[in-house]
Order: structure tokens, then C-alpha cells, then sequence
């Protein structure tokens, strides 16, 4: 069979439901704008003109296929990609002039969930966290009981709870999610739900890639059209 | 710099939890060294005459092994992501990164070297000299080593690439590392010798963290 030729994706197409600039007017101004962001992963372009803007307190849900770059589009608003056009602004400002600056705004839920089995649950929270911080942050993922266990006696779901404990050590305006609640139960989704509220209460924003219903009244969708 | 304090201490904590992959640096070193009088025999003048070159040697490839992990295991669990969006640049993650190992692998080295070149019938003379030359020298091997890893981090046989790009740059270390213990053994100034190992390594810290955050971004796209 012969190897088709590399081909661009489509440019996406942003679907906002009414009500969404409207929250934004309610809340006063956008805080997180992305401005004909434009992807390559490896050879291969994965978006290009890509557009949106979220309100202090927003949150903003990626849908689409797999492989339409979602996680992509994360990780360039995280700083870790670096855009090949376009501008991510926070508050008005290119967030790219300073990563580090960016980065301490920045609270990234990947789909690994970054916990070194060796190290005790609470430990694995320690670096960059004061220990009141943990044990708060460890009592709303309802792990506060397992804090002194070695995180490689955690179950999968467990571990994606101590992942999602991360988010809230540090306060950090920008939430970007990748999937934050696979493999969760119901009571744990529940729990991740009062922490995004509490997060968006204070005028956090948070974006998230995801294929399951998730916990977020009233974000707005931001739909990735299938690979060409 | 408390972050960078608390980066290291991250290190620290994880190397205490996983002893043995920490041990087995020094062990390795203590062993390989232990093997040379086994097979060139154990005649003292032999033995004198080719001690530094063996303690160096040794400390070199012991100074490898723990390379391999050091930014491999985070790439894999996605660590590596948190540390770069931890607020330090991705060059003070290196440098964080080359410091634990340092500690963790450099430090005992050196511990470790005086009793070895003992065994190996170093005269006494020769002793101050190689240590001194070890000291910037294995500080030297921790920012190239860590340079290194991040260059080779992601390639699919980095475990063996990683001594085939660090051994060539480790070799003027070598050289006048070894070279200090020499002339010291034989009683003349080592001066030179540690001068120009203190040059390199006042030239690597600089910019080996440089090249290994710049490698470390590169890898996490």
C-alpha cells in the first residue's frame, strides 16, 4: 500500500453556546485568550487558527477524536509546546515572553499522573507545598487516611485522586486537565467537582480535555473537528 | 532558590528510598577497583604506578551508571512535565538535577577514593592530589553526565548513546586529573594540573545546565 502524503487537519471549527460570552461580560473580561494558535506534532500540523478566549472563573471543555489535539493544545497553553503561530495571552500578556512566570500559574494535570511509587502519598505532594497545604489538599480527594502509605499501594483510581490533590496545594489561576477524571468512581468525581467549583469561585479558569462528563456547570465547549 | 533547595531535597529523598540503585554506583566503583591487583597482580610498584589512572577510571564509569535514571524515570511517569512547570527554568531543573547527583554519586566517590588508592598502594604523597583533582572532577562528570541524559532523554537506545557522548568529553578531565595525581606521587607541584580542572569545571557550570535545560524542553514537545 502506498504511504499517503502528509496532509494538514482541517482548522477547527469553535462552536460557543449562547450564554458563553455572556458569562464572560458577567464576569468581567477575558483572562485567558489564544490568539491563530497553530500546532505541529512532529511533521504533521495538527491545528492551525485556532481561536477561543476564557473568563476569569470560566472553564472551557476540548471535546473531539482522538488524536485531533486536545493534549496538544494543553500542553501549549502550559508552555511545554512551544506555539508555531499565535499567542497565548493571560490578561493581555504573551504568557511565552516568561515561562517560568507562566508556569507558577500554571497547575497541569496530565494523563500520567507524575507519582514516584518509592515516595509515601503525602510526600509525593511535599515538593513546592507546605504541609498544612497537603493535608487540605489530600482531605478533598479523600486520601487524608492513606497520607503515610507508599504511593505504589495506591489502586490506579487512587493515584489519579493523589494526581488531582496536585491541583490544589498551590493556589494556581490556570487549571489545564488531560482526562482528569479516568478512572474515577462516582464519589471521587463528586469531590473533584466541589474542588472546581471552589477553584472557579476564586476566579480560577480552568480547560479541560475530556470524553466523560465532567463536573463543570456551564463551560463552554470547544469542539475539535475530526482529522481530514 | 528555596524551590531549587527543594528540588534537590526531592532528589535526596528519592535517592534515600531507592538505596540501592544509589549504592550501587559506589559499589560498582570499590569492586572495579578491587579487580585491577586480581589481575595485573600484586606487585606495589605496579600497582603505585597505575593507581590514580585506575581510581579515576573507575570513578568515571561509576559516575555513568545512575545517569541512565535520572531524567529517564521522569520522562516516563511524567514527571518530567511537573519539574518544568514547577516555576525554576528548565536550566535550574538541570542544575538541580546535576547537584543531587553530585551528592548522591560524586560525593561518596571521592569518600571512596581515598581507601581505594590506599589498597592500591598509592604513596601517601600521592593522595591530597588525587582527591583534589577529584573533587572538581567529579562535579565536572555530574554536569556533563547530566547534560548528557537530557540530550540522549527520549532516543530509544539513550542507555547505550549516553557513554559514547559523555566519555569524549570526560576525557581532558581525565587527563589532568590523573595527571595531578602523577606528578604529586612523584613529589613535584600539581599546581597546573588542578588549575586547569578547576578552569573546566568553572566552564561547565555555566553552561552545561544551559545545554541540559534547553535539551530537557526539547524532550517534554
Amino acid at each position: 500500500m502506498a504511504v499517503a502524503p502528509l496532509k494538514p487537519y482541517k482548522t477547527w471549527v469553535v462552536h460557543t453556546p449562547p450564554g458563553g460570552h455572556g458569562a464572560a461580560q458577567r464576569f468581567g473580561g477575558q483572562v485567558l485568550e489564544g490568539q491563530g494558535l497553530a500546532a505541529f506534532r512532529g511533521e504533521r500540523l495538527v491545528f492551525s487558527g485556532l481561536r477561543f478566549a476564557v473568563p476569569a472563573g470560566g472553564a472551557m471543555l476540548l471535546l473531539g477524536p482522538n488524536g485531533a489535539g486536545k493534549s496538544t493544545l494543553l500542553r501549549l497553553l502550559a508552555g511545554l509546546v512551544r506555539p508555531e503561530a499565535g499567542s497565548v495571552l493571560w490578561h493581555g500578556e504573551d504568557t511565552l515572553a516568561d515561562l517560568p512566570a507562566h508556569a507558577d500559574r500554571i497547575a497541569y494535570l496530565g494523563h500520567q499522573d507524575a507519582i514516584k511509587p518509592g515516595l509515601t502519598t503525602a510526600e509525593n505532594l511535599r515538593f513546592r507545598a507546605t504541609p498544612a497545604a497537603i493535608d487540605t489538599a489530600l482531605d478533598a480527594v479523600g486520601l487524608a487516611a492513606l497520607a503515610d502509605l507508599p504511593a505504589r499501594m495506591l489502586s490506579a483510581g487512587q493515584k489519579r485522586r493523589l494526581a488531582l490533590a496536585r491541583l490544589a496545594v498551590r493556589p494556581a489561576p490556570i487549571w489545564l486537565l488531560d482526562e482528569p477524571t479516568l478512572g474515577l468512581d462516582a464519589a471521587s468525581v463528586a469531590r473533584f467537582g466541589a474542588m472546581l467549583a471552589a477553584h472557579r469561585a476564586t476566579g480560577g479558569v480552568v480547560v479541560a480535555a475530556t470524553h466523560l462528563p465532567l463536573p463543570l456547570p456551564d463551560a463552554v465547549d470547544f469542539v475539535f473537528g475530526a482529522p481530514a | 532558590m528555596t524551590l531549587f533547595l527543594g528540588l534537590i531535597a526531592r532528589e535526596l529523598r528519592l535517592s534515600v528510598r531507592h538505596g540501592s540503585d544509589t549504592l550501587a554506583a559506589l559499589l560498582f566503583f570499590l569492586l572495579a577497583g578491587a579487580l585491577f591487583p586480581l589481575a595485573v597482580g600484586p606487585a606495589p610498584e605496579t600497582l603505585a604506578r597505575i593507581a590514580p589512572g585506575i581510581v579515576w577510571v573507575c570513578a568515571l564509569l561509576a559516575a555513568l551508571l545512575p545517569l541512565d535514571r535520572l531524567f529517564g524515570a521522569e520522562l516516563e511517569d511524567g514527571s518530567l512535565d511537573q519539574l518544568l512547570l514547577c516555576g525554576l527554568p528548565a536550566a535550574a531543573v538541570a542544575a538541580a538535577k546535576a547537584c543531587a547527583h553530585w551528592l548522591v554519586t560524586g560525593l561518596p566517590l571521592l569518600l571512596a577514593a581515598g581507601p581505594l588508592a590506599v589498597m592500591l598502594r598509592l604513596p601517601p604523597e600521592g593522595i591530597p592530589p588525587l582527591l583534589a583533582g577529584l573533587l572538581p572532577g567529579t562535579a565536572i562528570l555530574s554536569l556533563l553526565g547530566t547534560t548528557g541524559a537530557a540530550i540522549v532523554l527520549g532516543a530509544r537506545r539513550g542507555g547505550v548513546l549516553l557513554p559514547l557522548l559523555v566519555l569524549p568529553l570526560a576525557a581532558p578531565v581525565l587527563i589532568f586529573g590523573v595527571g595531578a595525581a602523577d606528578v604529586g606521587a612523584s613529589g613535584l607541584t600539581t599546581r597546573a594540573n588542578l588549575l586547569l580542572l578547576a578552569a573546566m569545571f568553572a566552564a561547565a557550570l555555566p553552561l552545561c545546565p544551559l545545554a541540559a535545560g534547553a535539551a530537557l524542553r526539547h524532550a517534554a514537545e
